[in-house]
């Protein structure tokens, strides 16, 4: 070891997870068994809003291969409710939540019965042999109308299908003006309403439990992002002692906020297996997945902006209606909100306010997907500057210059009274201008207009930021969440110099086990091969919040980061007892201790020699105990805020409405980058899920509230052949919050992409008295904009993606894949 | 019914239902779990194996159909402690963050380049239409198959699956 080193943070390493992944030595949750396991399968309610008047199971129970059958009222005594974790005003209405409904179902898709058996197979076939009678109830789904004076209600004990209204209000709050003073004393007023589509996370792997009831202590397997929050909520909502309770998270499959969620599978797999005895594992299909995992988005935005006639924008209100679905599942309320504060954007506005209410709909319910309450606002207000540049003809550009925040302004409080510590926008916007090629595709752009061109184009914006690294103790708790925004972490210093790391953060795809690695061998000067990361069981990484909100980098690998601080402090008093000097004398670097100021020739005692030594404790000072060990717990003080210019050109073709991105180039500014293979990855998949939202995903409900996109045939997750190639690069300010000056990179493509897609639809079509298109912006709704300036053309359940759930049979023209 | 089944060169007589999908086969009765089952209609491909040198979505055959066939899954692609050269691209070139997808990924993309040794983006986009991916957007997944194809140069095909090139020790981890 030398202390010319190259430092490893920076590099492009491929993954350590790779290599299993690779061939085919995983542990996905599906793929592990048990000795005697059983297989359970659940019947789901195909009725929307009923009350449940019979069940009739007999018939199963005497299936060749069936241990037992289960009903909710077999399971109302100790199912509790699931949890919801985030009751955002005082008055909150939150329904009780079962895992499997007892005498009522109130969304298509609920669990109502379960068959343990032998087989999958064999559980399976019992199903078929249930009998359920219901009554109908009407069906809510429209959340406009849900919240209208006499509506029907989907729970009738709460007496409204309000869940909460949550308001904040830069006037009230002191941190800006009143902003209905702004709106009535200004030059310009855009009125838009926008609708965010109801989303489907899609990760790939199905969702998978196992449980092993035949120890003392109950140990659940789940695909889960968050193990530690599950154990905890295991425990408090079903009864259970904690410390009886071990949750394994083994590989996950992707989550993207879908597996944050302390699901009724969870429970029911957990309540199952205690009552047989016996290990049971359920697997959802992928039908079911769609049918019944949580769903995203669904908001209703109305938004008001104001400005001066030379583009200075004064004031802007949000007025969303937010659909949480059937039921509050675990952070459902608090995912609009977590949007509140970013409507505001890189923008300087004077007066802002945001009115949120939640509405409960007979529909699946809805909780995190990347981004999570920013994607909408992102969306909002990018679509809002277009409208704004659109109406005072100005270039789009020039009206986001004019409001955003210099990069000498920082740091800067805006209206919502959060502080952005650091960011460049002029330098991503220069950056990805010059990669696009803006006056050269602009001017290309008048021509095919000025030619009537058939094929036309678009160009879209969005210079986006987001709060990220969630999150602070405090502010969560300001805002009424149940738990704190802290991550744990742990070093492990074996006796032959290799580190274990146990972290509480919760990969599931994106590369903890190399990022941290890449850290690790930095702070403690050992080679990236020596360090081993532990995590997903809270057996081994017994503390910790998870992974979502783009928060492992910048909370989970500071807490890492810090525990490696008190193995140094720790090893430095006795690496100064092995060379014979003050602790005060010697210093850390590349992994030896030095005497101070002897140089880098100088003998040294190296991070393994102290290992070992200390292993040994022959040899150790007075009253310093044999071990290295350090775990460290970090709670951030403030959020970060990765921002970016995105450029998207799109051809139009006005003739058939299909939309083909030309060329899409991002300019990420994340702050200091570990590793830049897999920022890039994350980037790529980001993007990709921005763009599904804005030409291809929706969740349809029919008029009965059935979901018509539950399969991947109709609910389009976009294949290789459906997205272009992105140009990504970045620019470096590094964020000021942390030691690393990291910001954090999980969300933004999505976040970003999204309105820069639609705005560059509009923009190519503009021309035909266009002012908007509903996302996603199929080439049907896109070919009726233009021919009928209709901009929600299909309405609701009638145009589902264009697969086999929406296909009319009358029209077996189908869709457009 | 009984079948017998070579899977990634081990033979396999069985006794199955006829109903049994080939790749529940596979992974309950052979426990070749690492193919997978990511949907229920043949649109993700995360399933995809080789039944006689070609790909096929294993939830779409019966197990008694690839009776005397030969099937090679993800497992049987490392030879000799040598990885295929497609898993060696996708390792390079980070064509995978979760990893579900990937052996029915690596699967189609051997197939697509024995069909097209030397495909250009849109040939790869196109030969991969089949398989969903949701982490990585696709791009290093193309560029992973193009690599791959660079490094196979002669071609692939069925004969692939015996070529050995690289060292199994992806990344030098393990």
């Amino acid at each position: 070891m030398t202390a010319t080193m190259e430092p490893e943070v920076g590099k492009s390493r491929r993954r350590k997870e790779d290599a299993r992944l690779i061939t085919g030595r995983t542990r996905w949750t599906d793929n592990l068994t048990l000795p005697g396991l059983l297989h359970m399968a659940v019947l789901r309610s195909p009725m929307a809003h009923a009350r449940i008047t019979n069940i009739d199971a007999s018939a199963a129970k005497d299936m060749p291969g069936v241990h037992a059958v289960f009903t909710g009222a077999d399971l109302a005594g100790e199912q509790g409710s699931l949890p919801c974790a985030w009751p955002i005003t005082e008055d909150m209405k939150s329904p009780d939540a079962p895992s499997i409904a007892v005498d009522k179902v109130n969304f298509a898709g609920e669990i109502v019965a379960i068959v343990v058996a032998r087989s999958a197979y064999e559980a399976a076939d019992a199903l078929e042999a249930i009998d359920v009678d219901y009554d109908d109830l009407p069906v809510v789904l429209d959340m406009a109308a849900a919240v209208e004076d006499g509506a029907d209600l989907v729970h009738e004990e709460l007496g409204t299908n309000k869940s909460a209204t949550w308001i904040f209000d830069s006037g009230a709050a002191g941190t800006g003006g009143d902003v209905d003073a702004a709106i009535a004393g200004s030059e310009v007023v855009i009125e838009r309403t926008y609708r965010q589509q109801r989303l489907i996370p899609a990760f790939m792997e199905p969702r998978s439990f196992m449980c092993d009831p035949t120890g003392d202590q109950i140990t659940l397997w789940s695909s889960t992002q968050i193990p530690h929050i599950l154990r905890f909520l295991l425990a408090a909502q079903l009864g259970v002692p904690e410390h009886k309770i071990r949750v394994i998270a083994p590989d996950v499959g992707g989550g993207f906020g879908g597996k944050l969620q302390v699901t009724p599978e969870d429970f029911l797999t957990f309540l199952v297996a205690r009552r047989l005895g016996k290990p049971v594992k359920y697997t959802e299909s992928r039908s079911e997945s769609l049918l019944s995992g949580h769903h995203g988005r669904d908001q209703i935005q109305k938004l008001t902006l104001s400005a001066k006639r030379d583009g200075t924008v004064t004031g802007l209100k949000v007025e969303l209606l937010a659909d949480m679905g059937a039921y509050l599942r675990l952070v459902s309320p608090g995912v609009p909100i977590l949007g509140a504060f970013m409507f505001n954007a890189i923008y300087k506005f004077p007066a802002y306010k945001f009115v949120c209410t939640n509405v409960f709909t007979n529909k699946v319910p809805t909780d995190a997907y990347r981004g999570a309450g920013r994607p909408e606002a992102t969306y909002a207000i990018e679509r809002l500057m277009d409208e704004l540049a659109a109406e005072l003809d100005m270039d789009p550009m020039a009206v986001r210059e004019k409001n955003w925040i210099a990069h000498e302004e920082f740091p800067f409080t805006t209206v919502c009274g959060l502080t952005y510590d650091s960011g460049n926008y002029e330098a991503a916007t220069a950056k990805a201008m010059e990669l696009f090629g803006y006056d050269a595709l602009r001017a290309e752009q008048k021509e095919r207009r000025d030619r009537g061109d058939s094929v036309q184009l678009g160009i879209g914006i969005s210079t986006f930021t987001e709060m990220c690294g969630l999150a602070p103790s405090r502010v969560l708790g300001s805002l009424a969440y149940g738990a704190g925004g802290w991550e744990h972490a742990a070093i492990r210093m074996l006796p032959t110099g290799k580190v274990e790391v146990v972290t509480g953060s919760s990969p599931h795809g994106q590369g903890h086990e190399t990022a941290w690695s890449q850290i690790v061998a930095d702070q403690l000067g050992v080679p990236f091969e020596d360090v081993e990361v532990l995590h997903g069981d809270t057996q081994s990484s017994h503390k910790g919040m998870d992974t979502y909100g783009s928060r492992s980098l910048t909370v989970g690998a500071m807490a890492v980061v810090a525990a490696t601080d008190k193995v140094k402090a720790k090893a430095a008093k006795i690496a100064a007892h092995m060379l014979e000097a003050g602790e005060d004398d010697v210093e850390f670097q590349a992994g030896s201790f030095r005497v101070r100021g002897t140089g880098a020739e100088a003998k040294g005692v190296s991070i393994q020699d102290v290992a070992l030594a200390v292993f040994a404790a022959h040899d150790l000072p007075d009253g310093v105990e044999p071990n290295l060990d350090s775990e460290a717990t970090f709670d951030p003080e403030n959020f970060s805020f990765p921002h970016g210019t995105h450029l998207c050109a799109v051809e139009v073709d006005t003739e058939t409405g299909r939309t083909t991105i030309r060329k899409y180039v991002c300019v990420d500014d994340i702050g200091k980058v570990v590793n830049p293979l897999i920022v890039e990855g994350q980037v790529h998949g980001g993007l990709a899920q921005g763009i599904a939202q804005a030409l291809f995903e929706e969740a349809v409900h029919d008029e009965s509230g059935t979901l018509t996109t539950g399969t991947l045939a109709d609910y389009l997750v976009p294949s290789a052949a459906d997205l272009p190639t992105f140009t990504t690069d970045r620019t470096e300010t590094p964020a000021t919050s942390n030691v690393l000056g990291v910001k954090g990179v999980g969300e933004a493509g999505t976040i970003a992409s999204t309105p820069a897609v639609v705005n560059a639809v509009v923009d190519a079509i503009r021309h035909f008295g266009v002012n908007d298109v509903q996302m996603p912006c199929t080439p049907m709704r896109v070919w009726q904009a233009i021919n009928t300036g209709q901009t929600d053309a299909g309405g609701l359940g009638d145009e589902a993606g264009g697969g086999l759930g929406s296909m009319n049979v009358t029209d077996t023209s189908g869709g457009q894949q | 019914m009984r079948i017998t089944v070579t899977v990634d060169g081990t033979k396999f007589t069985d006794d199955v239902e006829p109903r049994q999908l080939l790749v529940h086969y596979l992974r309950e009765r052979l426990g070749k779990v690492g193919t997978v089952v990511g949907c229920d209609t043949s649109n993700c491909g995360a399933c995809t194996v080789h039944l006689d040198g070609h790909s096929v979505k294993s939830c779409s055959v019966l197990a008694v159909q690839a009776d005397g066939c030969e099937v090679t899954t993800i497992e049987g692609l490392a030879r000799d402690g040598n990885l295929h050269p497609v898993q060696r691209a996708f390792h390079d070139n980070h064509a995978l963050q979760c990893g579900f997808c990937t052996p029915g990924m690596i699967m189609q993309s051997i197939d697509l380049l024995a069909d097209n040794p030397d495909p250009d983006e849109k040939a790869v986009r196109e030969g991969l239409e089949g398989n969903l991916c949701r982490c990585t957007g696709y791009q290093n997944i193309v560029r992973a198959v193009r690599d791959a194809a660079a490094q196979m140069q002669g071609g692939a095909g069925p004969e692939a699956e015996q070529v050995a090139g690289a060292p199994a020790t992806a990344g030098g981890t393990q």
